[in-house]
């Protein structure tokens, strides 16, 4: 559909295929020794590191970290012997890491204090789903912590193994790349570490690292380039963007007998309504941005979209927080420009974690002198105080204050055919809170409804497997085995309740759980939460419909033939 | 480093470390007649102690220094978002929003430690069928330990002070609670004797926890086991004399330090084990007893949409400016009907 530069998509290395699900779980075994642990320990790296085909993912190639003027743009693999490091790879690596050890008291801190207690390490989805020891969170903390001792503690250089220490060297850097992106800085762990150490926090530090070097993986450096020129990951320019919305235009009129007319770049317009790139680019995220259409047009919102400012997500975030806030700046920026007195924000998990956590902090300078302000809901009159310094609101905040207050005219019977399960986002989650608001659209949207267990949902809900920008296709059995403990869960309401549908509130959810339910639980389709909102939705002179958004039969209403 | 290295490694420390003040104490007055109880009972507890209070305001001071450039809780409930959306007690400690919310939650995490009261086990079973269970092991141990060791300094207190405070007589007597013998037996040195061996078994029988341990790990628990024996040994066994030790003790807090005579050897390897631990400390893991109170996940507040968090060192960075932008797509945007802020250069302006 979108021009999607056909260089981007890379097919998978032909070498490697995915194992059927049985057997991909048959030899996971969480016990890393033998009963006497005689075996050499972790600090050792080749060849007990092997970096696996299936399980990483392509390097990134120049052109990207030219666009954007990152280091060392060469050709690479990670299955290369020569990585094409520069000569001083050493010193730049120390010396990053000791610039960020005094910028981030995050980093410093996680560095020195963990007592080893053990609490995160069935915590990590990889782990429970590859058993690889070092994806325990706090073993993939040590492997950049052994290099803090050695460098920046006396202890550690003194005693070197004997307090944990040890050299840098290529193979411990092969083995940091190769761990640092198996990690979807979901944050899981941080929950449970009785002091709060994020890995999050330290694979993000080391990924700032890897990326000093030019190590960066291509399906995180690709968006980064295309959004920085074009303002979204997918590259779409703007009048295709365009093009892609007035495409669903049509697919709603088929399904409604209305036709909507959303405007872009409007100057004036009261709200910009910024979305991940993919919710306009990929199934199923398309029916969740047909029903963001339906919405504001039933409301009669003064809302316009933007072609510049036309991603919500922020690959940057997973670069390096200069490349965050690099990419992010554009929402302020389009705000001003366009004069809008606020901002409303599509289903995205990493996207809102930046806008609730890094946004105001980064990026808040470039709209001194715009219109905005507090933002208040012009169909009732709500005022969104918890967004009142940074003037974005979640479109879950929007719309489940218009259901409170009756402003939508729902019939719930019309996705009676579905049994929903909501899977949490991690970013939503863990980096902002947002629990209640999507359980209460879901609720008044459709009749069925059932939780996953608890223990798999809320705060310790389970990353998708390929959240951080992990979603590419040649790491397919990472993200199976990252995505099974989320899966299984999926599986139990599956059998229990007879769960078919997985709703959710996250553009990567959406890229990546569909394959994830595939493999495991094929019963189970995805859908975004707007997307149920829209079918839901009795719009001012809608035909007699027959179809739901999907083209799938309404219950009940099936066309007479 | 794998586990058996690891305990040959500590427990050899260990062992050095509780010969040298026996050979010091013992030996050598008995061999060659020279006396190093000054040495043991006055010069090495005063470095200890410096080391210790110097060395956690180095580390926590440098901590302090460290820039917070973003405001990153975990959230563990539901955010303050609309009115009607229940926002009560609970969320309010896990997901905090104001300097109350965030006292509430570091207290929770400090005297109960919450989130380690989270835990859960994870059992995988055949077909990948996972299953979560809770798992309060760990947290009841690391609850006994720490309380039972706050307990044992505050009894000791009653060396370092006269007249001692009033509340080290309840201590005591509510530590002693169950007089079964005399003296009175303190269940503190025992439960934290309970809960030390579990933390070191679990050490040890977990494959996990096996793998992930360091000699750093190990050193500590068998300090503080040895120094709870050496205590155990000194008050039930051979007993100690009190009066002498608490004229050392009562000497080195006035500043006016002496060595009375009759102090035991084991006397002298406990304190000598106690200035190893006040000495490592602050080089060592167990400085997560400061650091647990600047860890940026647990005391900030989830209000930056709400107040803006200032970055000492934001950084000025390269933007693509809509402008750039506009001139990258012009004719292509005109020819899709978007608005422009300039129109298409007419082509006599293109040279």
């Amino acid at each position: 559909m979108a021009d999607i530069p056909e260089s981007w998509k890379v097919p998978p290395p032909k070498a490697w295929k995915l194992s059927t699900p049985e057997e991909l779980v048959k030899d996971v075994d969480h016990r890393p020794l033998s009963l006497l642990g005689l075996e050499k320990g972790w600090m050792r790296t080749a060849p007990d590191v092997e970096i696996k085909p299936g399980m990483h993912c392509h390097a990134a190639l120049p052109k990207r970290l030219e666009t954007v003027d990152m280091p060392n743009p060469r050709q690479w693999s990670a299955m290369d012997e020569d990585w094409k490091l520069p000569r001083n790879w050493k010193e730049i690596i120390l010396e990053g890491f000791k610039d960020r050890l005094g910028r981030f008291r995050s980093f410093q801190l996680f560095m020195d204090i963990c007592v080893r207690c053990g609490a995160c390490a069935d915590k990590c989805h990889y782990f429970i789903g590859s058993a690889d020891p070092k994806n325990m969170p706090v073993l993939r903390a040590e492997l950049l912590r052994s290099i803090y001792r050695k460098y920046f503690t006396t202890a550690g250089k003194l005693l070197g193994p004997i307090a944990g220490a040890r050299e840098l060297t290529l193979d411990v850097l092969r083995e940091w790349w190769y761990y640092l992106y198996q990690c979807t800085e979901c944050r899981r762990c941080s929950v449970f570490c009785p002091y709060g150490i994020d890995t999050a926090e330290i694979t993000m530090m080391g990924r700032e690292l890897t990326n000093l070097l030019g190590l960066n993986i291509d399906w995180i450096a690709a968006p980064v380039a295309f959004c920085y020129r074009t303002g979204n990951h997918m590259g779409i320019q703007p009048h295709a963007y365009k093009d892609m919305i007035e495409f669903f235009l049509d697919e709603i009129e088929n399904v409604t007998g209305v036709r909507m007319s959303p405007t872009f770049n409007r100057k004036g317009a009261e709200i910009l309504f910024i979305t991940p790139s993919g919710d306009v680019f990929g199934d199923p995220g398309t029916y969740t941005c047909m029903g963001y259409l339906m919405l504001f047009h039933e409301l009669g919102l003064d809302v316009t979209w933007s072609t510049y400012a036309s991603e919500g997500g922020n690959f940057g975030f997973f670069t390096s927080n200069e490349m965050m806030k690099r990419l992010n700046a554009k929402m302020y920026a389009e705000a001003k420009r366009l004069g809008v007195k606020w901002i409303l924000g599509g289903e995205c998990g990493h996207m809102w974690r930046v806008i609730n956590q890094y946004m105001g902090t980064m990026n808040l300078d470039i709209a001194e002198g715009s219109k905005l302000e507090e933002p208040v809901s012009p169909i009732t009159g709500t005022k969104f105080e918890n967004t009142k310094s940074t003037k974005m609101v979640h479109i879950t905040e929007f719309t489940a204050d218009l259901i409170r207050h009756n402003k939508l005219k729902l019939d719930p019977s019309r996705n009676d055919h579905l049994k929903v399960t909501f899977h949490d986002s991690c970013n939503t989650s863990r980096g902002m809170g947002l629990f209640e608001e999507p359980r209460y659209i879901i609720k008044n949207v459709c009749n069925h409804f059932y939780d996953m267990p608890a223990g798999t949902i809320r705060e310790q809900t389970f990353c998708c497997g390929g959240g951080s920008g992990l979603n590419a296709g040649e790491d397919m059995e990472l993200r199976m085995r990252g995505g099974l403990p989320r899966a299984n869960a999926v599986k139990y309401v599956h059998e229990k309740y007879g769960v078919n549908k997985l709703a959710c509130i996250c553009a990567i959810d959406r890229a990546v759980l569909p394959n994830l339910m595939e493999y495991f639980v094929p019963e189970v389709d995805v859908t975004g939460l707007h997307e149920m909102v829209a079918n839901a939705m009795i719009l001012e002179g809608e035909k007699e419909k027959t179809v739901d958004l999907r083209g799938e039969p309404l219950p009940g209403r099936e066309e007479s033939e | 480093m794998n586990a058996i290295a690891s305990l040959i490694l500590s427990g050899g420390a260990i062992s050095m470390l509780v010969a040298i003040p026996f050979l010091a104490v013992w030996v050598l007055p008995h061999v060659y007649g020279i006396r190093l109880e000054w040495l043991f009972g006055i010069v090495i507890p005063y470095l200890a102690a410096i080391i210790f209070f110097v060395g956690i305001i180095y580390r926590v001071v440098k901590w302090a220094k460290c820039p917070v450039p973003f405001r990153i809780p975990t959230t563990c409930a539901q955010q303050k978002s609309l009115p009607w959306i229940k926002y009560g007690y609970a969320e309010k400690l896990d997901n905090p929003i104001s300097t109350a919310g965030v006292v509430g939650r570091m207290i929770l995490e400090v005297l109960c430690f919450r989130s380690l009261f989270r835990s859960t086990k994870m059992e995988f079973g055949a077909g990948g069928n996972i299953k979560y269970k809770s798992s309060k092991w760990l947290w009841l141990a690391a609850i006994v330990f720490h309380y039972c060791f706050l307990v044992i300094i505050l009894r000791h207190l009653r060396f370092f002070t006269d007249p001692m405070p009033f509340f080290v007589p309840i201590i005591e007597k509510v530590d002693g609670f169950f007089q079964f013998f005399l003296p009175v037996v303190y269940q503190s040195g025992f439960l934290i004797g309970a809960a030390l061996t579990y933390l070191l078994l679990r050490r040890l029988l977990d494959p996990k926890l096996r793998y992930i341990s360091l000699p750093a790990d190990y050193f500590p628990l068998f300090l503080i086991l040895t120094i709870a024996g050496t205590g155990i040994l000194m008050r039930y066994v051979l007993k100690a004399d009190v009066v002498s030790i608490k004229e050392l003790t009562m000497g080195l807090v006035s500043f006016r330090p002496v060595v009375p005579e009759g102090i035991s050897v084991l006397f002298y390897i406990h304190l000598f084990l106690v200035s190893v631990l006040f000495a490592y400390f602050p080089f060592s893991k167990l400085m997560h007893v400061a650091g647990v109170f600047l860890s940026p996940t647990r005391n900030l507040s989830n209000n930056s949409r709400i107040v803006r968090h200032i970055n000492p060192w934001n950084p000025p960075v390269k933007i693509h400016t809509y402008e750039a932008y506009e001139d990258d797509f012009r004719e292509k945007m005109i020819e899709a009907g978007l608005p422009v802020e300039k129109e298409a250069a007419l082509p006599a302006d293109k040279e």
